[in-house]
């Protein structure tokens, strides 16, 4: 406390400026007891090295930890459950170790260095006058010297010059994906494709559908399409889900007879921004999608009956093929899955 | 404290190091300025250390996770130690994801640590900004910090939310589904922007590499640098500090960097770092070995994106139904409105906030003195009905998981919560208004009668009245401090001549705005009105000493001044 520099002026405290009581100066300071006890100040600095010398260890026992707990142990942790050793003992460890060198220092500055609050003078945040002057001049000078006022054509041609050079970035990132074209106006459906399991991936007949259930399904060309593109661009554009109603329950459909025996294919990506549905009801006939719960009567045309979702459900027209297994009657007639500008 | 001889070797080595330091840099140009530098002591003032230090924590464990992750979406069939997806098709990068908590030893720790400290990260700065609203502090010459921590928020919800994504679970990729479908819905370039960000359709096999490089790269290049010049405005500006005895527009009042400040927030970044390993040793964050890998055709019940994203998520889930066709083309306002005008007005509003509030004041003052929230209702109230505003939207977020542990319609709940939007942040705008002006009041009473001492006095004539005493010097401080402003008064009155003096709709506006601001307001007691109080007071308690000396009447006070 011996070497303020000139910014720095001793706090005033306790009221030095009692003719004027709005504007008192600091408040007295309150001595600690680390300040008048040498007996406390002993025992904050054995507390202080005791926190450092955990943090010493912390990594040593880490070190140990790290090379006899097997990383597949489970153990079961009060509150918490069965939870991976490793894990436990390491992070307890590191959390502990860090947690006492911090503590350990912020103990120190609160108990052993000096709580006196002190008084600096704020200095002007813009320049002087005649800073700003020479600056100023400086940069007319180099205006001037430079010539920039007076070569119009220079100056112009630079700006020009300097507009355009971003351009180049245009053209390299054109390639970053392909142009939208037809994209996403089309999916592998099409007509005599067979609907297959989602999970098993076999055909399915009109039996397998029950009533009151919903079964989600691909095309049965997606696998080899997969393999052959080796993306799953195919996959997000095709789940659909088969339901079977009773012919009077279905109130509408996107087509006449798309249905087969009361069977019907809609598609299962939202029309809000592309989520696949999954919560059917079938009470109500109605899918939801668990991430805006928009909410699709499938008795009704796939109509949106709740949610952000503004177009119906795509429906899929589908029939049985000779060997009466359920196929597509062709592709969607419409986008499947979120909007977009051009989609009309 | 130690003595001489036992740091005499350390300070010698240390005095040699920096003689050949400052022989080649000259840096005890810079220490001897900057190691005696005042900060002032607030716990508030540390909420933004929490999101620095978070920062590094980050850093620190994202290039470990970096030495490990494979950001490929190239198809892999997982045959590592957790059994339940062995034989499972897969990304590359959901495979290392696996690895990374399985069977790299203290990976899940590290990742738990990286996902924590990220949610620690934007909570932090999201509490940082609220404080450096509500206190005022972004007010000249702090606005140009202001903008730059605007920018951190933004990009740290982008990193945020590009940092889940990544391992391509079933949850991050049902986010990226979304992400995409919104960005498809932009009029005009959406369709080609969504095809050039995924390489083609969704979800190709270039977007994780791609997401990966602007993830360890881009955002956090970016963000290192705003830091860094957020911190040495925050130095060269000095910082700011709340009103209190002895401290004024012109000084600092605090400890020093060194040592105080060097152990406090070295301590501190300690401490921050402890408890993000404490929590990943104790909490589970987004066990991605749970939600399974990524595939277009499922999807889990209840998904939640991390805290910060909520809000949008809520937004796209209250909106209604809106989307136009006309001319061959889809305008998809119930993606837009909510994924894209609502956020990009708030932040927006956000930004330009200090220089709107300029605009009503005319004040081109610094300030470096901090505002009590209710000495400027409005602000406040603004700022209270923003955060009723975004919580409302993060309920909306939860609308699902509300409306099955309270079993619940989910119609209802974002039927209310589609109202409630619109009525709610006015409603919180006007009480918080009247508790500020109200706060005020007591401030004021405070200061003119001082506070009721709850000690009761009786009067030999039998009468009882309860004793105030003044407040003290430092409290009087503290209520003193604020600026008033007076609403700007358009003079358009007509002249000698009849004729209206033009007022440009400028000034119209800046008049307007001003009444919205200061149109209602307590004023502070003035120096003769306090004086008058004190004297007042003096002359009361002289009155009662003198009739308790003679036992009779009250002389000098009327009855109705005793307990004001």
């Amino acid at each position: 406390m011996s070497h303020h520099s000139h910014d720095l002026e001793p706090a005033a405290h306790g009221g030095e400026h009692p003719d004027n009581p709005l504007a008192p100066g600091l408040p007295q300071h309150k001595l600690r007891r680390t300040d008048v006890d040498p007996r406390a100040a002993k025992r904050a600095e054995r507390q202080i090295s005791l926190m450092f010398v955990i943090g010493t260890l912390a990594p040593i026992v880490f070190f140990f930890l790290y090379v006899y707990i097997p990383g597949d142990k489970l153990i079961l942790i009060p509150f918490i459950g069965q939870t991976s050793a490793s894990n436990f003992f390491l992070g307890m460890t590191m959390g502990v170790g860090l947690f006492c060198v911090g503590a350990g220092a912020i103990h120190w500055a609160k108990k052993l260095m000096p709580d006196v609050e002190e008084v600096a003078e704020r200095h002007p945040i813009r320049g002087t006058d005649e800073d700003r002057a020479t600056a100023v001049a400086h940069f007319n000078e180099g205006v001037e010297d430079s010539g920039f006022g007076q070569y119009k054509l220079i100056r112009r041609t630079l700006l020009g010059a300097l507009a355009a050079t971003p351009l180049f970035a245009v053209p390299l990132l054109k390639d970053l994906g392909p142009m939208p074209g037809d994209k996403l106006r089309n999916t592998l459906w099409d007509k005599d494709i067979r609907i297959v399991s989602d999970v098993t991936l076999n055909p399915l007949k009109p039996s397998d559908i029950p009533f009151g259930g919903l079964v989600s399904c691909v095309p049965e060309n997606l696998e080899k399409v997969e393999e052959e593109t080796g993306n799953l661009n195919a996959r997000a554009k095709v789940p659909v889900v088969l339901v079977r109603l009773r012919p009077d329950e279905i109130r509408a459909q996107q087509g006449p007879n798309w249905d087969y025996q009361g069977i019907l294919c809609y598609s299962k990506i939202c029309t809000h921004v592309g989520c696949p549905t999954a919560l059917y009801d079938q009470k109500a006939h109605t899918l939801l999608c668990p991430c805006h719960q928009s909410t699709f009567d499938l008795a009704d045309a796939g109509h949106v009956i709740f949610g952000p979702a503004a177009r119906s459900m795509p429906q899929l027209a589908i029939t049985v093929d000779s060997e009466g297994y359920l196929v597509a009657r062709g592709d969607f007639t419409q986008p499947i899955g979120p909007s977009f500008w051009e989609r009309g | 404290m130690t003595t001489q001889a036992e740091t005499g070797p350390i300070i010698k080595a240390g005095g040699a190091a920096a003689d050949y330091v400052d022989q080649r840099v000259g840096v005890s140009k810079f220490l001897k300025k900057n190691l005696n530098k005042v900060f002032p002591d607030h716990w508030s003032f540390m909420l933004g250390e929490i999101a620095l230090y978070s920062f590094i924590v980050l850093l620190l464990s994202g290039t470990f996770l970096a030495l490990f992750f494979k950001p490929s979406m190239t198809e892999a069939v997982y045959h590592g130690s957790f059994i339940d997806l062995n034989g499972i098709k897969m990304s590359e990068a959901y495979a290392s994801t696996i690895n990374i908590s399985f069977d790299i030893r203290g990976g899940l720790l590290m990742r738990q640590v990286h996902h924590w400290a990220a949610l620690m990260f934007l909570a932090a700065i999201t509490v940082h900004l609220l404080r450096v609203f509500f206190t005022g502090a972004f007010r000249k010459p702090r606005e140009i910090n202001w903008l730059i921590g605007n920018a951190l928020l933004t990009l740290g919800i982008l990193e945020g939310f590009a940092g889940y994504s990544l391992p391509d679970d079933l949850l991050s990729g049902t986010g990226l589904r979304i992400a995409q479908g919104i960005v498809q819905g932009i009029p005009v370039v959406g369709t080609y922007a969504a095809m050039l960000l995924f390489g083609g359709e969704f979800p190709g096999n270039d977007f994780i590499p791609r997401l990966y490089i602007v993830h360890v790269l881009l955002i956090p290049g970016i963000m290192l640098g705003l830091i860094t010049a957020h911190l040495m405005l925050v130095w060269y500006q000095k910082h700011t500090q709340f009103p209190g005895p002895g401290r004024t527009e012109g000084n600092v009042v605090g400890y020093r960097l060194f040592p105080v400040y060097t152990a406090k927030a070295g301590g501190f970044f300690f401490i921050v770092f402890g408890i993000t390993v404490l929590l990943s040793a104790l909490a589970s964050i987004n066990p991605v070995w749970l939600f399974g890998p990524y595939t277009p055709t499922q999807i889990t019940a209840g998904s939640q994106p991390d805290w910060y994203m909520g809000w949008l998520d809520g937004a796209l889930r209250m909106m209604p139904n809106v989307e136009f066709n006309a001319w061959g083309h889809t305008l998809s306002l119930n993606v837009l409105v909510p994924s894209l005008i609502v956020p990009g007005i708030l932040f927006t509003v956000l930004a330009i906030y200090p220089f709107i509030e300029q605009f009503a004041t005319g004040d081109r003052r610094e300030h470096h003195l901090l505002d009590r929230p209710r000495n400027v209702p409005t602000r406040t109230a603004l700022g209270t009905m923003s955060i009723a505003f975004y919580m409302l939207l993060w309920v909306g977020g939860d609308n699902d998981i509300i409306a099955t542990h309270f079993d619940l319609s989910i119609n209802q709940i974002t039927w209310a919560l589609r109202v409630m939007i619109f009525i709610v942040p006015p409603l919180v705008f006007v009480f918080t208004r009247r508790f500020c002006l109200a706060l005020q009041r007591r401030d004021r009473e405070k200061l003119l009668h001082g506070y009721e001492t709850g000690t009761i006095m009786r009067m030999p004539s039998g009468e009882f009245f309860e004793l105030h005493a003044p407040v003290s010097d430092e409290e009087r401080a503290v209520l003193l401090a604020g600026v008033t402003y007076q609403p700007l008064e358009l003079d358009d009155s007509p002249d000698e001549n009849g004729v209206r003096p033009k007022v440009s709709p400028l000034d119209r506006a800046r008049a307007k705005l001003s009444g919205f601001y200061f149109g209602e307001q307590i004023e502070k007691p003035t120096a003769e009105e306090l004086e008058h109080s004190a004297h007042h007071a003096q002359e009361l308690a002289d009155g009662y000493a003198r009739q308790l000396e003679s036992g009779g009447a009250p002389s000098a006070p009327s009855a109705g001044d005793k307990a004001h």
